[in-house]
């Protein structure tokens, strides 16, 4: 049996190594002074797409991204290790999403893409930590999801198998496909960039970060291998709605930056009965947290 | 370190020196392969970007996976148990992180699944994954055995083992005897050939043999009934999976102690003849112990950045009488002695891979079409300079990788004695790097004709014409001096006309050669980027004229009439 897997990854200010000029004076990260690099946790997320591209022949593993043209980069290391294509979100539509409009533009990649079986991505990024875009990719596409994986257990009739990493120990969970796995930093790391592959695609560019003047290095080569020009889509590509895109898409408004501790020690688990929800919406707002 | 390759910036100068233009050429015969293959490069600054792409690989593997398994694997060490060798678990992971990165018969052609690299390149590798393990080195660059199958062997085996060592399987070379170490003449393991199995049947026992338990093993035996010496050895391929070879036991030693060193026993071991019988060690073994010697000079250039590195980030950071030890004259000479050994010695090891490189690719060529006049002349110039230039390279680094160690102890003071510090596993790492592939002595012995014949001195006076940047010009006329010196060295031995005479100052002989040409080495390298070069120069050049000084003095004193009083000690010991 053959899948259709895609991994949703974003490119990210490397925040793990953060230095004096991290921030800018208005509070908002300096990206210039942080290298930009394959969010972590999807990299665990694609080690675990590429097990099971090898362990089902014929599946196929795609990256989706959105970010400006530069972050086909997360693309290419994807080649490098083992996937078969991706697609570039790229629009200037899509600048300033917060975690709805950006769930809403993967969403609708995703459904442009087509006949995904299996959706991964990691738990978080290191520059937001909501963990919410994969939960909501699945909402949007009406799919089951199993958030905080850390191995993948069995695929089968039509079923997967996922261990997951649960407050106090793991949970043993099975789910239908299609479905949206958001995968854990204690998943297995991810292989290393592989020396053909790298020789490969290391010129694979999306059409957007081609020079236009004709100064492009060994532009021949363009037209004799397809899988060198990335796949780059723009809002009316994916049939989106403006409205639901970036700035425009976004309620979320950041009011400040600042540095915390992370307390907590305690979590609490809730079902998913609108009873619960409701509570939980209630705490939340009392205590400030939103609102 | 952030990445072992790109944190050496003096990695990326070797790699971009002139000669890389031609070896490319040749290597990739004018770029053939460039619509056959997707990986194959189409140019030569295509070639040269990959390589630079590839190291990068390895240097980040070697920074995220191979270095933080080092101190594990040293503590863990593999294990001997039903016969078979259990790896330490890092090691493991190591190997795994290597194979998924397809660094696995890196040097091998295209067809093969192979990277189709030169060899320097590729030692550039060796040198990084040293850098980060030295013991872990050991078993991913005894690939290189695989030059000496693709050498050697014939197209079917060609076809059958080279894939699988590209796909990642590991190699031995399984040499040594417990009566023929250093004298491989006197290797005893039987080969009979078997009419009834269709093949070689091994028998007897192998010592000290690195990665006893690799999947293919290239084996040096007897193969020609009552004979003695080195003309009844042939070479041959044993494959793991046809059984017949345990392993006794695994060695307690020293250092490198991820590298499993085993005592092997065959018994009716099925193998294969490689080549032609009777030329195993006259032919084979000695194009294996070449590659060989590269690999352990660049293990050895590994251990000598990392010792380097260690005492450097000590120096730093460590105070006493309230200032931070390097500001100290006595800690920074240390310091700055540790890294011109390191720039010299790493100068020599990759001119000595890119002579390698050349006659290489072109005896490639040479198997599909003759040879111009002019490659053949080049073909020999080259392999001359190799054969010359690799006992060098490797008794040298070696002895430099165990001074680098030492005095990266030193640089630690009491802290270094302790087991907490990684210096003492350089320490340990270090010293095994001068006895193994031939002890230095044996390099020595090795280069000696090209001190008596005048190789060397050719070699020193064409690099005389190479003109220096205007700032070492006197440096140039210091060399030289030292040049006259080595010359005049040579000649009072020569005519003293006494085999042991040269043999006892042989060593001295050596190192004068050596240090000139590594001083060479690093004038040219400095004419070409003074930044990185011009301090390492100057101090090289100050310490090697001083030991060739030594040397011409020791010299300038002996006669045939000292020897007996050398020997009395040892005679006088046996009467005792």
């Amino acid at each position: 049996m053959s899948y259709k897997i895609v991994v949703l990854a974003k490119q990210v200010p490397d925040t793990r190594n953060v230095g004096k000029d991290a921030m800018t004076p208005e509070g908002t990260v300096n990206r210039a002074a942080l290298p930009a690099i394959f969010n972590p946790e999807d990299l665990n997320a694609l080690e675990q797409a590429l097990r099971l591209k090898e362990q089902n022949p014929g599946s196929t593993v795609s990256i989706l991204t959105m970010g400006p043209p530069r972050a086909t980069e997360v693309i290419r290391e994807g080649l490098y290790r083992g996937v078969d294509n991706g697609y570039l979100l790229t629009d200037r539509a899509f600048a300033g999403a917060d975690t709805l409009a950006t769930s809403y533009a993967l969403s609708m990649a995703i459904r442009k893409i087509g006949g995904c079986d299996i959706i991964m991505g990691g738990r978080q990024a290191i520059d937001g930590d909501t963990a919410q875009v994969g939960p909501q990719v699945a909402e949007k596409l009406g799919i089951n999801q199993v958030t905080y994986t850390e191995e993948i257990l069995s695929l089968k009739d039509g079923k997967i198998t996922v261990k997951r990493h649960i407050d106090g120990g793991v949970e043993t969970v099975e789910a239908p496909l299609p479905v949206l796995l958001t995968v854990n930093s204690t998943a297995d790391p991810c292989r290393p960039r592989n020396a053909k592959l790298l020789m490969k695609y290391k010129r694979a560019m999306a059409p957007m970060e081609m020079p236009q003047d004709g100064t492009l290095p060994y532009a021949e080569q363009y037209k004799k291998k397809p899988y060198l020009t990335v796949t780059q889509w723009s809002v009316a590509d994916v049939d989106g709605d403006l409205q639901q895109c970036g700035l425009a898409g976004s309620p979320t408004k950041v009011k400040a930056v600042q540095n915390i501790v992370f307390k907590a020690k305690e979590s609490k688990t809730f079902t998913a009965s609108d009873g619960d929800v409701e509570a939980l919406i209630q705490e939340l707002l009392a205590n400030h947290t939103i609102g | 370190m952030a990445n072992f390759y790109k944190d050496v910036p003096e990695l990326k100068f070797h790699l971009n020196h002139p000669m890389m233009k031609r070896i490319c050429e040749l290597k990739e015969r004018n770029y053939e392969d460039k619509d056959k293959y997707d990986y194959a490069p189409q140019d030569f600054e295509d070639a040269m970007d990959s390589f630079d792409r590839i190291l990068d690989v390895v240097g980040n593997l070697t920074e995220n996976v191979i270095a933080p398994n080092a101190e594990c694997i040293d503590e863990e060490g593999p294990h001997c148990a039903n016969g078979r060798v259990e790896y330490a678990e890092g090691t493991k992971v190591n190997l795994k992180a290597m194979c998924e990165a397809g660094l696995s018969g890196m040097t091998m052609p295209r067809c093969f699944g192979g990277l189709n690299f030169p060899i320097t390149p590729y030692t550039m590798a060796a040198e990084i994954v040293s850098t980060g393990d030295a013991a872990f080195g050991n078993i991913w660059s005894l690939q290189d055995c695989i030059e000496t199958l693709y050498e050697f062997g014939s197209e079917d085996q060609h076809n059958r083992f080279i894939p699988r060592v590209c796909a990642g399987e590991t190699m031995s070379m399984d040499l040594t005897e417990p009566d023929a170490g250093s004298d491989l003449q006197s290797v005893m393991l039987k080969a009979t050939y078997s009419e009834k199995d269709g093949c070689w049947l091994l028998n007897g026992v192998k010592r000290f043999i690195t990665n006893g338990d690799s999947n293919i093993h290239l084996v040096l035996a007897r193969s020609e009934e009552g004979t003695r010496d080195g003309r009844g050895l042939s070479m041959f391929i044993y494959d793991k999976n046809q059984g017949g070879v345990n392993v006794r036991r695994i060695e307690n030693k020293l250092g490198i102690h991820g590298s499993p060193t085993c005592e092997l026993v065959y018994k009716n071991a099925h193998a294969e003849l490689c080549g032609e019988r009777k030329l195993g060690l006259i032919k084979y073994v000695m194009a294996l112990m070449n590659g060989a010697r590269l690999g352990i000079a660049a293990q050895s250039v590994g251990i000598s950045q990392a010792a380097y590195n260690e005492a450097l980030d000590y120096a730093k950071n460590r105070k006493q009488f309230g200032k931070t030890i390097i500001e100290m004259a006595s800690v920074y000479d240390l310091l700055a002695t540790m890294k011109a050994k390191l720039d010299a010695g790493r100068s020599l090891l990759y001119q000595t891979s890119r002579y390698v490189d050349i006659y290489k690719a072109l005896d490639d060529i040479a198997r599909t079409r003759k040879l111009t006049p002019e490659e053949r002349q080049e073909q020999r110039t080259m392999l001359k300079l190799a054969d010359s230039f690799t006992p060098l390279s490797k008794g040298m680094n070696s002895e430099y990788a165990n001074q680098n160690a030492y005095d990266c102890i030193q640089v630690h003071g009491g802290s270094g004695f302790m087991m907490e510090y990684a210096c003492q596993r350089l320490y340990r790492d270090a010293r095994i790097t001068s006895i193994y592939e031939g002890t230095t002595q044996l390099q020595v012995v090795a280069a000696i004709r090209y001190v008596t014949n005048g190789s060397y001195l050719k070699t020193i006076r064409e690099f005389e014409q190479h003109a220096p940047a205007a700032e070492f010009e006197s440096i140039m006329t210091r060399l030289k001096a030292m040049t006259d010196k080595f010359e005049a060295a040579e000649i009072r031995i020569k005519e003293f006309a006494n085999q042991e005479l040269q043999d006892l100052v042989g060593r001295r002989l050596y190192e004068m050669a050596a240090d000139i040409i590594m001083s060479h080495l690093l004038l040219q390298d400095a004419t070409r980027n003074s930044d990185l070069f011009r301090k390492s120069l100057n101090i090289y050049v100050n310490l090697a004229e001083s030991e060739v000084e030594k040397h011409a003095q020791f010299i300038s004193h002996i006669s045939p009439d000292d020897i007996q009083n050398y020997r009395t000690t040892s005679q006088t010991e046996k009467a005792e």
